[in-house]
């Protein structure tokens, strides 16, 4: 319940239902009203987080109000309780049973039965409650409905409309949850169907939900289609490995291998909602080139299997005595990343570590240590906001369950969403956003001038970084106003790194490393002499400290080198440094280190995240990996060979140390404000570049999965239409985006974006500008019709 | 104790004197008439119809419906009957049937519709013949032969692969993957109407 819920005093309304009285708040449902006393009425169409609809007629039960009874049973799903209510469901009416028996029968009538190859038998409904609700004999013969089937109403979406019993949960979720309209009940009678605009596929970010709450087999995935029974799978809770949301997750398993993940029920943060990403794109871990053993560069520089006894002792080696840093990329689960804290401050003496291998600022650094760590805004806090300011944070994209949670505070109760950003977009319009249209590099002015509440909520995404002063900005208004400031980052690990000290200016537990306090703090609970005080290295910073000689080694885990800006002398440093991977699968990274060692994917392992929240998502190990190789218990093995025991043998070993450390309850690092730089000008063909990710892109952990690859949205570069105009551009021309670095060819949309800036998807097929123009926000390029 | 080593006396007699005998009363030759009775069988068995057979030079047939090695069909077109569906797996009461069905694609189709099974194994150390996975069968795919000599001398020679038991292709059939007859989809192979292979289906692969 969320405290606005709890905050109101509820008024209680008794009603008697199968000759038992009980209590609920005014507005309950009949049919909830009986699930608190445990009666059962067989529903289909009922979904506690969808609009009542009545499509199912299941649920029927006879009703009488005040002495007055219904002439006919009725929907017991669409009814709310009301005083002197008695109700008999199917237990001690016959006619309520009778309605409900006649229902099912109507319902199996043009129902295939083909239960025996159906992906959803064995947990299904209209399997169950046939068998609970229904009679045992069927009256209606002759020839059933047929129609072509599977139809592809997505990539990943299939539909047999012959299973569908028509209760509109896909539809109403599309429509309610997703606001993605593009599936619908079209016909009448006993043609009525689900179906797609011709024109327009299933393109949404959320279809699986649609197959997940399907009461029968009609929608399945194209991914799991005849994979598995749900008796041949072994269930693992789980949490989401993909973005900050912190998506609670089950995890099925059979012979080894994940054949589906499904969203869990977790009403504080993704109630029962996820992503299509979340929920498909795990292939990455089996289809991928796995690592199996460790590898040691030899001496004619060949990367050779080797034993661990070796390897380890070759990357002992290569780090002892040496000034080392070490980069721990965004994913990592809590415990690894305390691991690697751990290791970089005892095995290393160093505080040169760092999990922003993307486009940072020393800015950023100042704002996670002083405003982010240790924070605890929820997304319970955006339920009860009066407003929500976006900043460089496009939710759908970025972070897609709390898109869903603002479109629920939309519908539910027209929450004011204003979003300062480059660019329009889909979910702006959806949510009916305050669009604040700026040029890339100026949002710090417009964040200024905002006015908010103490009860509003600032959504910060981790492109804030990208801007100088936004940051600043963002939290100057905060203070000034007492809204709450969160910071939203997209990959999974980088709060809970942040949190478990995996950073340069923080020690675990969110302890400043320039407090001297705080060092001691975390000496005597490491029992170690010190902790070094000397200020860490920023990523950026320590690829040049490996160009100018100032550092060694590093230790790299789960890394690619194509996220960091100047990519291509990141490499160069990665080539000259002595580089210790912890891997996966063969990546970038593992191309030029120099010893390697294979860790466990997110199935094979548990441990925790923490989401955006703060909140721990903790997640067990859906398959066995006999090596138990956690990110943190190679290091402590390393750490070992180096003979600086970090003593973190195992997941939990490190989960209890961190927990026993607690959380800082001394002063945060302080905040040094950053003014806003100046805005770039613009002439002639030239524009200001801004970008970002799409949530279905090129990204490594989506690699294997073609039916998600499908639902991708297109690859196309927005300019404003003045501009097209001036270029003589027109939507689905092509644009040929340049700077001196190289040029990136792409169709055009002309779309509501600022006169002077250039959008394009920072990571989709034919489009990286990282990569190409070494540009992604705020860099002048030259825009010209291709 | 003695410094000489004895031999340890062995239970096994020495020499006859170590046995000792017990007499035993045994009958004489039974009566003629008893004798003449027991021959008589024998006699008369001589011009009864013989039952046992050289075997194996000599082999009987079977029952129409005994329950032998199994086998997986094809349509008359050379496609494998078997869609994979795991309902011949979940029937059997041993465990002795493992399947792995696998998508059917247009430069792969090995049946008709969807899925076809990519790895199908029994275990016929494991199979007590029951029949009740070739019940569960949706679409005919598995059957039972007559074929009963099933004596191996290793534990995975008698696991049988989907190479062991495919039928083998009759006249008229083409080795899959192959695309479907022309015209058809998998209800019309299901209903019997395509009978034999089409020219177009023929190196398309």
């Amino acid at each position: 319940m969320t405290t606005q819920e709890s905050a109101v005093a509820v008024e209680l309304i008794t009603v008697v239902i199968d000759g038992f009285e009980v209590s609920v708040p005014k507005g309950t449902l009949v049919i909830r009203a009986a699930e608190k006393l445990g009666i059962q009425i067989p529903r289909f169409c009922d979904h506690p987080l969808l609009d009542p609809v009545g499509a199912c007629r299941q649920c029927l039960v006879d009703i009488e109000i005040n002495g007055r009874a219904f002439p006919k049973p009725q929907a017991s799903c669409t009814i709310p309780v009301e005083p002197n209510m008695i109700v008999k469901t199917q237990l001690t009416s016959p006619v309520a049973d009778k309605a409900q028996k006649g229902v099912m029968e109507l319902l199996l009538g043009n129902h295939p039965l083909d239960c025996p190859v159906c992906d959803k038998g064995g947990e299904c409904p209209l399997q169950n409650q046939a068998m609970s609700n229904g009679n045992p004999t069927a009256r209606l013969g002759g020839v059933k409905r047929i129609f072509e089937k599977p139809i592809n109403i997505s990539s990943q979406v299939l539909l047999d409309r012959e299973r569908c019993v028509l209760c509109a949960r896909c539809t109403r979720f599309s429509e309610q949850i997703a606001s993605d309209p593009f599936i619908t009940l079209n016909e009448r009678g006993a043609l009525q169907q689900v179906g797609i605009y011709e024109n327009d596929p299933f393109k949404s970010y959320f279809s699986g939900n649609t197959i997940q709450i399907c009461p029968v087999g009609a929608l399945t995935g194209a991914s799991y289609r005849f994979r598995a029974r749900p008796f041949d799978l072994v269930s693992t809770p789980s949490a989401c490995e993909h973005c900050a949301s912190g998506c609670d997750m089950r995890t099925d398993v059979r012979r080894g291998k994940t054949l589906r993940r499904l969203a869990g029920d977790d009403p504080a943060v993704n109630e029962e909602w996820n992503c299509d990403k979340g929920r498909w794109a795990f292939k990455y871990i089996t289809s991928q080139n796995r690592l199996t053993q460790p590898l040691v560069r030899n001496g004619e520089g060949e990367l050779v299997g080797a034993s661990w006894p070796e390897a380890l002792a070759a990357a002992a080696a290569g780090l002892v005595g040496k000034r080392a840093g070490v980069i721990v990329g965004g994913r990592p689960t809590v415990e690894d990343a305390y691991g690697y804290a751990k290791f970089a401050r005892i095995a290393l003496n160093t505080n040169d570590i760092d999990f922003r291998t993307r486009v940072t600022s020393d800015e950023e650094a100042n704002f996670l240590a002083s405003t982010v760590v240790g924070s605890a805004v929820q997304y319970r806090d955006i339920d009860v906001a009066d407003h929500v300011l976006l900043v460089a944070f496009e939710p759908e994209e970025e972070s897609p369950i709390v898109f869903l949670r603002l479109n629920k505070n939309f519908k539910k109760r027209a929450l004011a969403v204003t979003s300062v950003a480059t660019k329009g977009s889909i979910a702006m319009d959806k949510l009916k956003a305050k669009f604040i249209k700026v040029t890339p590099g100026n949002e710090a002015q417009a964040v200024a001038t905002i006015s908010l509440t103490a009860k509003s909520v600032i959504l910060v995404g981790e492109r804030a970084s990208e801007s100088v002063g936004l940051l600043s900005a963002a939290r100057t208004l905060a203070e000034k106003t007492g809204a709450k400031i969160a910071w939203i980052p997209r990959r999974a690990g980088e709060r809970g790194a942040l949190e478990a000290g995996a950073f340069s200016q923080l020690l675990p537990g969110g302890r400043p490393v320039s407090d001297s306090a705080a060092r001691v703090d975390i000496a005597a609970a490491w029992g170690v002499s010190t902790i070094p005080s000397l200020p860490g290295r920023s990523v950026r910073a320590m690829i040049d400290a490996v160009h100018s000689n100032d550092l060694d080694a590093l230790v790299v885990g789960g890394v690619d080198i194509a996220d960091m800006p100047q990519s291509a002398h990141a490499k160069e440093a990665f080539k000259k440094a002595f580089v210790v991977s912890l891997e996966i699968a063969h990546s970038s990274v593992t191309e030029v280190a120099d010893v390697v060692l294979p860790v466990a994917a997110v199935t094979e392992k548990y441990g925790s995240y923490i989401n955006w929240e703060g909140r721990p998502r903790a997640f067990a190990a859906a398959v066995a990996d006999s090596l138990n190789r956690s990110d943190v218990r190679i290091l402590s093995v390393l750490a070992d060979a180096m003979g600086q025991s970090i003593m973190l043998g195992t997941v939990t070993a490190a989960a209890r140390e961190f927990a026993q450390l607690g959380t800082w309850e001394g002063a945060r690092a302080s905040h040094v404000s950053v003014q806003p730089g100046t805005p770039v000008s613009v002439s002639g063909d030239q524009a200001i570049i801004t970008s970002w990710r799409r949530l279905l892109d090129e990204g490594s952990l989506q690699m294997g999965e073609d039916n998600l690859a499908g639902t991708r949205r297109p690859t196309l570069a927005v300019i404003s239409p003045s501009r097209a105009q001036k270029l003589g551009v027109a939507t689905g021309d092509h644009l040929r985006i340049s700077n001196a670095q190289g040029s990136i060819t792409l169709p055009a949309l002309v779309e509501e974006i600022h006169d002077d800036a250039v959008w394009l998807p920072r990571n989709s097929i034919g489009s990286n500008p990282l990569q190409t123009l070494d540009a992604v926000h705020g860099e002048l390029v030259t825009v010209v019709k291709a | 104790m003695s410094n000489s080593i004895e031999p340890k006396k062995s239970g096994i007699p020495q020499s006859v004197d170590d046995v000792s005998f017990v007499e035993v009363n045994q009958p004489g030759p039974a009566p003629l008439t008893q004798q003449a009775r027991g021959f008589w069988v024998t006699f008369r068995s001589m011009f009864k119809k013989n039952l046992t057979v050289a075997y194996p030079d000599v082999k009987a047939p079977t029952e129409e419906r005994f329950h032998g090695r199994h086998q997986l069909n094809r349509h008359p077109d050379g496609l494998e009957k078997c869609i994979g569906c795991e309902l011949c797996a979940w029937a059997c009461p041993a465990d002795a049937i493992f399947v792995e069905g696998a998508d059917n694609t247009p430069d792969n189709q090995m049946s008709p519709g969807e899925r076809y099974g990519k790895v199908y194994q029994i275990n016929y150390l494991r199979c007590v013949f029951c029949g009740l996975c070739i019940e569960a069968c949706p679409t005919r795919a598995l059957t039972m032969t007559n074929e009963y000599e099933l004596a191996d001398s290793s534990r995975e020679k008698l696991i049988f692969e989907k190479e062991d038991l495919l039928a083998p292709l009759r006249a008229g059939m083409l080795q899959p993957p192959h695309p479907m007859y022309p015209g058809m989809n998998d209800t019309n192979y299901y209903n019997g109407d395509v009978t034999s292979a089409h020219p177009s289906q023929e190196g398309k692969q």
